[in-house]
């Protein structure tokens, strides 16, 4: 093979891997707008918020002297995961749900305020500078003929693959089986008639924003693993590729915000193998403008119907 | 069995009922009818809570339901079968039946669906289909059913005959009845007000947000202002 394909063979697998982060995240993104309307902006402080508290438990556990790898990192998603659904839980009870029924602005800028809110609150008490954590997890796989180009496929890109997929079938298996999954949907699809059924929508609303902290929280500590680097302001940026990722998918579609992610991770590795990689964002916002102005429904997403 | 005194309802600035008070008694089909805009739906999401009465009381077997949330009023043994069916389209017959019996017992909510099936087996041949997919006779036959799994000892129809055909019409109707027979009270909202006089034992006229008139269904449909307006005669 030549240089060139090998090379794009190893961006590939760059691209999948950050890709099937953005997924996670974009994940939270549509389910809260598939369900009252709203892009969550506080969504990517959530994760930023995960990253830290996975940082905090592993370097606290190995400070502690434990070695098994496996038991750190399982603690490390339990807890963060858990402080973070308990974040998404607050904002939507104290930001969201008192604003419910006003006008749509009002709970977007509510969510403004909370993101800036959440990174300069972590900023103060964690410092604002890079926090580091050596790597975790190292090796991997090689392939292609080394004095041509050598592809490279590391142990932490499988543990992101296989994580993420597995998130993803169990989300699946939980909205279309489950009670509450089915329960989510039907509020996507009619929240008011749901509430007539006697359904407390209240709850499943608090649901939806628990599951989509919880997957943040996820990528938070794959991608804090991944990178080996933490700051207050990662949420920013990592909140806006996924909220393209979700729009690009087709914002209040489960498949669509998994997509989303993928196509959008594999374009922005493209873009950095061809061009300086100062471009890649120039070309996933830009990709957001494209879709907005020509296909604003998205890839999966249903073309809005308002009613009358 | 549902008392509604005094009600008031308003939509911003805009009253959309005026002191409307109607009563259901136990076993009965009572059908509030009036012409297009005249605030039935109103009246029916009132009952609902939602929107919420300005002002007024609205009872259901002796306990004042104004005022308390949508989805604890909708368990107390009152269904709703809305305006427009709002079936969701994108879930099965199946899933939608269970959306129904959400809050119930799981044993309880399968003896229900079975009975739902057994009153229209059409559902049951589409048990896995999407109702978005389904005819409209059978979306509002699925909205019926719908209602029924929570159970409840009152159903609310809002205009079921709309954009169906005669032949539908018609088996609505008589499933309408077969319910009341089985023991459920009915109030029903309707526009196709000859048929609905019919099977009702006391109707009511809405005019622009005011009750106007009150009767029994034989009464209301020999009344000349009635036929005058509504049975086009």
């Amino acid at each position: 093979m030549t240089e060139t394909s090998l090379y794009v063979i190893q961006q590939l697998i760059n691209g999948l891997t950050i890709g099937s982060t953005y997924a996670l995240i974009a994940i939270g993104y549509t389910m809260v707008y598939g369900i009252i309307g709203m892009i969550n902006f506080a969504h990517g402080e959530i994760y930023m918020i995960g990253s830290y508290i996975s940082f905090i438990v592993i370097a606290g556990l190995l400070g502690m002297g434990f070695i098994s790898l496996p038991v750190i990192l399982i603690v490390a998603l339990i807890v963060a995961v858990v402080i973070a659904s308990t974040y998404g839980w607050t904002i939507e009870r104290v930001a969201y749900r008192p604003l419910r029924g006003s006008n749509r602005l009002i709970p977007l800028i509510s969510a403004i305020g909370m993101s800036i809110f959440l990174q300069n609150y972590v900023a103060l008490s964690q410092s604002s500078r890079d926090v580091a954590l050596p790597p975790q997890i190292t090796g991997g796989w090689t392939f292609g003929d080394p004095s041509v180009f050598e592809v490279s496929f590391s142990y932490m890109q499988l543990l992101i693959w296989s994580a993420t997929l597995l998130v993803m079938v169990l989300l699946t298996l939980f909205i279309s089986r489950s009670r509450m999954g089915r329960a989510c949907r039907a509020c996507s699809e009619d929240l008011g008639m749901t509430n007539l059924l006697g359904i407390d929508t209240n709850r499943i609303i608090a649901l939806t924003f628990i599951v989509g902290a919880a997957l943040a929280a996820i990528a938070g500590l794959l991608l804090g693993l991944y990178y080996g680097v933490v700051n207050p302001y990662i949420g920013f940026i990592a909140g806006l590729k996924a909220f393209t990722a979700a729009v690009l998918g087709g914002i209040g579609s489960i498949p669509g915000a998994m997509l989303g992610g993928l196509i959008l991770g594999v374009t922005e590795a493209m873009t950095s193998a061809f061009f300086p990689s100062e471009y890649k964002d120039v070309v996933s916002f830009g990709l957001l403008v494209l879709i907005l102005l020509f296909r604003p429904s998205g890839i999966l997403g249903k073309p809005e119907v308002e009613k009358v | 069995m549902l008392r509604i005194d005094n009600v008031n309802t308003h939509y911003g600035p805009i009253q959309a009922l005026h002191d409307v008070s109607v009563e259901v008694k136990q076993g009965e089909i009572v059908t509030l009818i009036g012409a297009n805009g005249a605030g039935k739906t109103t009246l029916m999401m009132t009952i609902c809570g939602d929107p919420q009465a300005t002002s007024g009381t609205i009872t259901f077997d002796g306990e004042q339901i104004s005022g308390i949330p949508t989805n604890k009023i909708m368990q107390k043994g009152l269904a709703i079968v809305p305006e427009g069916r709002r079936v969701f389209g994108g879930m099965t017959v199946e899933e939608n039946l269970s959306m129904g019996g959400y809050f119930r017992d799981k044993a309880e909510a399968a003896e229900t669906i079975e009975h739902v099936l057994e009153l229209f087996p059409r559902l049951r041949e589409r048990y896995s289909q999407r109702a978005g997919t389904m005819s409209g006779g059978e979306q509002q036959m699925l909205a019926i059913g719908r209602a029924m799994m929570s159970k409840p000892r009152m159903i609310l129809l809002d205009e079921p005959s709309l954009g169906l055909a005669p032949i539908i019409i018609q088996q609505i109707f008589d499933i309408i009845q077969k319910l009341r027979d089985e023991g459920v009270t009915i109030f029903l909202v309707e526009q196709n007000a000859n048929q609905a006089l019919r099977i009702a034992d006391r109707g009511y006229v809405l005019e622009h947000g005011h009750v106007v008139l009150e009767g029994s269904g034989a009464d209301l449909l020999v009344n000349e202002d009635v036929q005058k307006a509504y049975l086009g005669g």
